[in-house]
């Protein structure tokens, strides 16, 4: 989206002069024209999370910032406030609609005042019109993209951070991983597994991998080939892997597929894979009471 | 220098360390063969640590090698398969149905173990095959 670095806003063209007049006028009617919008957003029943004072509050800067645009034809820095904006507001459970309709009210709500400011001279209303409407338009423009903007950052970044727990590779013995999986495996975190899993045994020096699939319940086949290849793979990197807790669809899954039994290592449970990889690495534990 | 053939002790040690194409890749393998003669060698380790891609052809020519290898008296270990070629590999479907090892290290343990108590059954097959 072309939301940055545009400078400057083609304001009234060849009426460049009439740009100053609206401007001081929006100024002079500032604090009118803000509490017939704040009324406005009343009215409309937005904004229902936050409280009267903030409302005051953020609509004067709004304002103010709107006002700037126009005069600057300069968006950057409505754009900058609209993401810390944003960022502030998101949080509290604004919604998207919620702000692109508030600016668009403010947008009608000096409109009104132009038309009313200039209704004796229809042919400079329309270049009034001619000057503000475009301005108006990128500035509404502006904020709702920097707000979506900021919104799909969070997204973004919670599922970086989804993506990350959700496949932790651990070492539990020198040279042993677990991979315990939980919740359901589709493509994305399948690959995932892989890298994670191909990398952990090269930076522990891993010799068995036990992946745990208790928490899986049900995988299809493109996904259970992937898991297969990953076994594989692991294979020539020098790992045996070792699957526990298949439940029985996957079991199905696997059969249906037609996966060779002879390359896979299955176990019932995690326990037992883990007692069957400790003593392929000749790892005896015993209760230090004797019993 | 593409590739170095190394003879350490029954071992040899043949060290890719860049990426080849297919006619070196053919007389590499062609060269490691014949070492396998030239020193009786009982087990072989390839290094692919260095390569980040090996292609359809390379692999198979890897898994070749081992089985030439395997005739002429000798184990084959691959050693240090990167985590993105393990993939690609088993993604494009070739098994390499060899022993492979993290690496060098582990490699050569596991030749050990491989050709432990083998000592006298592979003379016989290195002085045949020695056509050089």
């Amino acid at each position: 989206m072309a939301t940055t670095a545009e400078p400057g806003i083609e304001v009234g063209g060849t009426d460049g002069r009439l740009l100053p007049e609206l401007v001081s006028h929006l100024r002079q009617h500032r604090t009118a024209l803000r509490e017939e919008w704040a009324t406005r957003i009343t009215a409309a029943h937005l904004l229902s999370a936050m409280t009267p004072h903030e409302i005051s509050t953020e609509t004067t800067s709004v304002y103010d910032n709107y006002v700037e645009v126009l005069e600057t034809g300069s968006v950057e820095a409505l754009q900058q406030y609209a993401r810390d904006l944003s960022e502030r507001i998101i949080p509290r459970g604004v919604e998207t609609h919620e702000v692109v309709e508030i600016v668009l009210l403010l947008r009608d709500v000096l409109a009104r005042s132009l038309f009313e400011k200039y209704h004796d001279d229809f042919s400079l209303l329309n270049e009034v019109l001619d000057a503000y409407e475009p301005a108006a338009n990128r500035i509404a423009n502006t904020v709702a993209v920097s707000f979506v903007d900021e919104r799909e950052r969070v997204i973004r970044q919670q599922q970086e951070a989804i993506r990350e727990l959700s496949t932790p590779v651990l070492q539990v013995r020198e040279r042993l991983l677990i991979l315990p999986i939980i919740g359901v495996l589709d493509r994305q975190r399948t690959k995932q597994l892989t890298e994670q899993l191909l990398s952990g045994i090269r930076t522990h020096r891993a010799k068995v991998v036990v992946i745990d699939v208790t928490g899986v319940p049900a995988i299809d086949e493109s996904v259970a080939n992937h898991l297969v290849q990953t076994v594989d793979a692991s294979r020539l990197m020098g790992a045996s892997v070792i699957i526990t807790g298949l439940s029985s669809e996957i079991a199905q899954t696997l059969v249906t597929i037609g996966v060779d039994l002879n390359k896979m290592n299955t176990i019932g449970d995690l326990q037992g894979g883990i007692e069957e990889a400790e003593r392929f690495l000749g790892f005896h534990v015993t209760r230090s009471d004797g019993s | 220098m593409l590739v170095s053939i190394l003879r350490q002790g029954d071992f040899l040690i043949a060290s890719i360390h860049t990426a080849l194409d297919d006619t070196e890749m053919e007389r590499f393998r062609q060269d490691v063969v014949t070492r396998i003669g030239q020193f009786r060698s009982r087990g072989v380790i390839i290094d692919v640590a260095a390569l980040d891609v090996i292609d359809s052809f390379g692999s198979r020519c890897l898994a070749d090698l081992a089985h030439m290898a395997r005739f002429r008296g000798a184990q084959t270990v691959i050693v240090g398969i990167q985590p993105d070629v393990a993939f690609a590999i088993v993604q494009l479907g070739m098994d390499l149905d060899v022993h492979t090892t993290l690496d060098l290290e582990e490699g050569l343990a596991l030749l050990e173990r491989l050709t432990a108590g083998s000592r006298t059954g592979h003379s016989a097959i290195g002085v045949l095959g020695d056509d050089r």
